[in-house]
C-alpha cells in the first residue's frame, strides 16, 4: 500500500477534524474507521435499539458479538461487558463516531474549567490538575468549531460564559413548551436562563435544511440530516480534497515503530479481516478516550515494552466522564408538546462558585422522552407493574419534566483503562479493562446539583419531584470519557504535550477527548472539535514535507 | 376493537408475520421437539408467559400485553439479542407453574384473575431476578416500537395521546403558544 503522510484512527468528532485540516492543507490522509458509515435509514426511529436506549443492541457499534470489555467491581471482581451494557462505557464505533447520533449540546468550557487545580486546590485522593493551555488559547478554535460544524444556540442571556468575539452563527430552534415552562422559573430563582447551543441546523445552513423538531433525536441519526457531525460536515470535505482515503471497517492492531521508536505507520485488519499495513511519516490517534489508550498500551514493542506513550505509567489513567444528576417534576397540567429536540434550555450559574464545592455543572431539561424512558419515571411509590403503572403512564407521560447535568468530575489516577491479557475481542486483541470508580467529592457536588433541579422544578410548579442522583461503584466514562491521555507539560504526569504529540515519540499524536485534564461541567464535544483544530493547525504549522519539528 | 380480540387470534396472525424469519431460526438450532407457532417458547410456556405479562399490563380500557404482542416481541427477541436469557425463561416459567399448582391445583393460566395476580406477587418476592427480567421486556414490548412485534398498531402510544404516525416537518408551525421569548 503506498505510504502517506498521515494515517488519522477513528473517524470520529475529532479524528474527521484533523483528517479535514490535513488533507486540505495538502498532506495525504489515511483516515482509517472500525465502524460502517450509517445514514438515518439504518435506524428508523427505533426505540429499543439505537445508541441512547440499547436494550436490544447499538444501532451504531460496535456489535454485541466479538467486541467486548471487562470491568471491575468494587471487590475488583472482574465482569465481561457486552457493547450494550452500561458498564461497557460505550460511545460509538461509526463515521461520525458519536456525533452522528449525539443529542448534539455544543457547548464551550469556561475559563476557570481549564484551571481547576489553581482555582480550588486538588483534594485529597484526586489528580485535580491545570491544563496547559487556556480558554483564551482555545477559543479562536471554538469558533470556528461553531462556523464549521454549524451551532445554533444564544449565549446573550447568560453572563457565565468565557469571551467570546463572535455570536453563533444560527439562532436557536423555536422554544417548546417546557422552555415556557422553566424560563420564568428560573428567573424568579434568580438564575439565568438560556438556550442550549446545539449543533443542529434552526435555519439552512452549509447546504442542509433545519430540524424538523421530531421525536427521535438523541440517539438516532437525523431522518433530515439537520443534526450536524463529522460524518456530514468535515469529512465530507476532507474527502473532497482528493487527498484523504476513508477506509472504513478497518480496526488497527497496533502502531509500528521502528528501532528508534519512532511510528512508520500501523498494522491494521480490513474489513475482510485480513491484516495489513499502512506505512505513514506520522500517526494521529483519535479513537476516543477508552479505544485510544487501548491501541496505545496494546502497542507495544522492544524500546516500548509497556505501549506507546506510556514510559511513565500514565496512559489510561484519569479515566473521567460526567456524574448526571438532576430531578423528575410531575406536573397538573401537560408539559409535553412532541416537539424536539427536547433540550432546550440551561442554566450555568451553578458551573462555579458554590463555597465549599470544587466547580459543579449546567443543568438542563432532558432530551424529548420517548415511552420506553417513562416506564421507570415515575412518581415515588408508584407500583412498578399492574393497573396502577399502566394508568401512571397515562397520567404522566405528558405531565413530567426532568431537568439534569453533568456535574465536572474530579479525576483519580486510579480510574483507569488497562488491557485485558485474557479476554480478547474478535480480531483477537486484548480488550479494555476499566478499574478505579468515582472520587466522592464528585458525588457530594451532584447531591447538590440534584436539589437545585429539584427546586427549578418546584418553582416552575411541579406537584411530586424524585431526585435522581445514583453513585456508580465504578468508574464513570460512557460517551463523554475524557483524560485517558492526558495533556501536560510534565512527561511523567501526563502523555501528549499542548500540541497533542506524545512526549517521548514525536510523530505520534493523541487528538480526541483523552487529552481532557479536566472535563469542565458541560457536554464536551465542542471542546473535542476546538482541540482537534487547535492540534491540527500546530500540526500543518510545523510539517516540513516528509517530516515535522515542533 | 382491540382490545376485544382474542389473544389466541393473535398468535395464528403473528405466525404469518414472524414466518420468514423463522427460517432462519431453525438454522441456528432451535430446541428439538419445539412445536407451535413461537419461535422459541413451546405452547406451554406461552400459555404461562401470557398470564404473567397480563398480570404486568392488565386489560382495561386499553389492550393488555398480550393482546397487544407482547409475547411476539419476547419471543422474538428470545431467538436474538435474548438468547443469552433463554434458559432463565425456561426455568422461571417452570416454577411459576410448579408454584402454581402447588398453592392453588393447576397452572398459572388456569387460575382466575386473583389467583393469578397472587402468584406473580410471590414470583416478585421469591424470585426478583426473573421477574425484573419478565417485567421489563413486557414493558419494552408494550411501549417500545411496533416493529419488534409488540405494541401493535402503536397501541400504547396512541394511549399516552403521542400521534401516530407522527407529525412532521412541525418548525413550520408556531410552537411556542404564547410562551416567552
Amino acid at each position: 500500500m503506498k505510504r502517506v503522510n498521515a494515517v488519522v484512527i477513528g473517524a470520529g468528532a475529532a479524528g474527521g477534524i484533523v483528517a479535514k485540516e490535513l488533507a486540505v492543507a495538502g498532506l495525504s490522509v489515511v483516515l482509517l474507521e472500525r465502524g460502517k458509515w450509517y445514514t438515518a435509514n439504518d435506524c428508523r426511529k427505533d426505540d429499543l435499539r439505537n445508541q441512547r436506549t440499547t436494550l436490544l443492541g447499538n444501532a451504531f457499534g460496535p456489535e454485541d458479538e466479538g467486541n467486548p470489555r471487562v470491568w471491575s467491581d468494587a471487590k475488583g471482581l472482574p465482569h465481561i461487558a457486552l457493547a450494550s451494557e452500561g458498564s461497557y462505557q460505550n460511545n460509538a464505533a461509526c463515521v461520525g463516531g458519536g456525533t452522528l447520533s449525539y443529542g448534539a449540546q455544543a457547548w464551550r468550557y469556561m475559563p476557570q474549567d481549564f484551571r481547576m487545580k489553581s482555582t480550588y486546590g486538588a483534594p485529597t485522593g484526586s489528580s485535580l490538575e491545570d491544563w496547559p493551555i487556556s480558554y483564551d488559547d482555545l477559543e479562536p478554535f471554538y469558533e470556528k468549531a461553531e462556523y464549521e460544524i454549524g451551532i445554533s444556540g444564544d449565549y446573550s442571556a447568560t453572563p457565565f460564559h468565557g469571551p467570546r468575539r463572535h455570536p453563533l452563527p444560527m439562532p436557536p430552534v423555536p422554544p417548546g413548551r417546557e422552555f415556557g415552562i422553566l424560563e420564568p422559573a428560573a428567573k424568579r430563582l434568580g438564575l439565568h436562563p438560556f438556550h442550549i447551543p446545539m449543533a443542529r441546523n434552526s435555519v439552512p445552513y452549509n447546504g442542509r435544511g433545519p430540524c424538523m423538531r421530531c421525536r427521535w433525536c438523541c440517539g438516532f441519526a437525523c431522518e433530515v440530516d439537520a443534526k450536524n457531525g463529522s460524518q456530514n460536515t468535515v469529512i465530507p470535505v476532507a474527502l473532497g480534497t482528493g487527498n484523504c482515503e476513508l477506509r472504513t471497517e478497518s480496526m488497527v492492531k497496533e502502531i509500528l515503530t521502528d528501532d528508534h521508536g519512532r511510528a512508520i505507520g500501523v498494522a491494521y485488519f480490513d474489513s475482510n479481516g485480513s491484516l495489513q499495513q499502512q506505512l505513514s511519516d506520522l500517526v494521529v490517534v483519535s479513537g476516543c478516550a477508552v479505544e485510544s489508550a487501548r491501541l496505545l498500551l496494546n502497542s507495544k514493542s522492544r524500546l516500548l515494552p509497556n505501549g506507546l506513550g506510556n514510559r511513565y505509567d500514565q496512559v489510561g489513567r484519569n479515566l473521567q466522564g460526567h456524574h448526571y444528576t438532576g430531578a423528575i417534576g410531575y406536573f397538573d397540567f401537560d408539559t409535553y408538546d412532541d416537539v424536539g429536540p427536547g433540550a432546550s434550555i440551561a442554566v450555568s450559574d451553578y458551573n462555579h462558585g458554590t463555597p465549599g464545592l470544587i466547580g459543579g455543572g449546567m443543568l438542563a431539561n432532558e432530551f424529548i422522552r420517548l415511552p420506553i424512558h417513562t416506564i421507570d419515571r415515575l412518581p415515588p411509590n408508584t407500583p412498578r407493574w399492574g393497573l396502577a403503572h399502566k394508568q401512571a403512564m397515562r397520567e404522566w407521560h405528558r405531565r413530567s419534566i426532568v431537568i439534569i447535568g453533568p456535574t465536572q468530575q474530579i479525576p483519580s489516577s486510579d480510574a483507569r483503562v488497562t488491557v485485558d491479557q485474557t479476554v480478547r475481542d474478535k480480531w483477537g486483541l486484548p480488550v479494555a479493562r476499566f478499574s478505579g470508580n468515582v472520587h466522592p467529592h464528585t458525588f457530594e457536588i451532584g447531591d447538590v446539583q440534584a436539589n437545585r433541579a429539584e427546586a427549578w422544578l418546584k418553582e416552575a410548579g411541579a406537584i411530586h419531584t424524585s431526585v435522581m442522583a445514583g453513585k456508580p461503584d465504578s468508574v464513570s466514562a460512557g460517551q463523554h470519557q475524557a483524560g485517558t491521555c492526558r495533556m501536560g507539560n510534565d512527561p511523567k504526569s501526563s502523555v501528549v504535550n499542548r500540541n497533542c504529540q506524545i512526549h517521548d515519540v514525536d510523530n505520534v499524536f493523541v487528538i480526541d477527548s483523552s487529552v481532557h485534564v479536566t472535563n469542565g461541567g458541560f457536554n464536551p464535544v465542542l471542546t473535542i472539535m476546538a482541540i482537534a483544530y487547535m492540534a491540527s493547525d500546530a500540526l500543518v504549522h510545523n510539517w516540513k514535507g516528509t517530516g515535522f519539528r515542533s | 376493537m382491540l382490545s376485544n380480540r382474542k389473544p389466541g387470534s393473535l398468535t395464528r396472525r403473528q405466525f404469518v408475520v414472524v414466518g420468514a424469519l423463522g427460517s432462519a431460526a431453525l438454522a441456528i438450532g432451535c430446541k428439538a421437539g419445539k412445536q407451535g407457532d413461537w419461535e422459541s417458547l413451546t405452547e406451554e410456556q406461552a400459555r404461562t408467559l401470557t398470564a404473567v405479562c397480563d398480570q404486568i399490563v392488565p386489560e382495561d380500557e386499553f389492550p393488555s400485553a398480550s393482546q397487544a404482542g407482547v409475547l411476539n416481541y419476547i419471543d422474538r427477541q428470545l431467538m436474538r439479542p435474548y438468547r443469552r436469557h433463554r434458559h432463565a425463561y425456561r426455568h422461571g416459567l417452570q416454577d411459576v407453574d410448579t408454584a402454581s399448582r402447588k398453592r392453588f391445583g393447576s397452572d398459572l393460566a388456569s387460575l382466575s384473575q386473583l389467583q393469578q395476580f397472587e402468584i406473580v406477587s410471590d414470583l416478585e418476592r421469591q424470585n426478583p431476578g426473573f421477574f425484573q427480567l419478565v417485567r421489563n421486556h413486557t414493558l419494552e414490548g408494550y411501549y417500545g416500537s411496533p416493529r419488534h412485534g409488540g405494541n401493535r398498531d402503536a397501541v400504547s402510544w396512541r394511549m399516552l395521546g403521542l400521534a401516530e404516525p407522527p407529525v412532521r416537518g412541525r418548525a413550520q408551525y408556531d410552537l411556542t403558544n404564547g410562551s416567552s421569548s
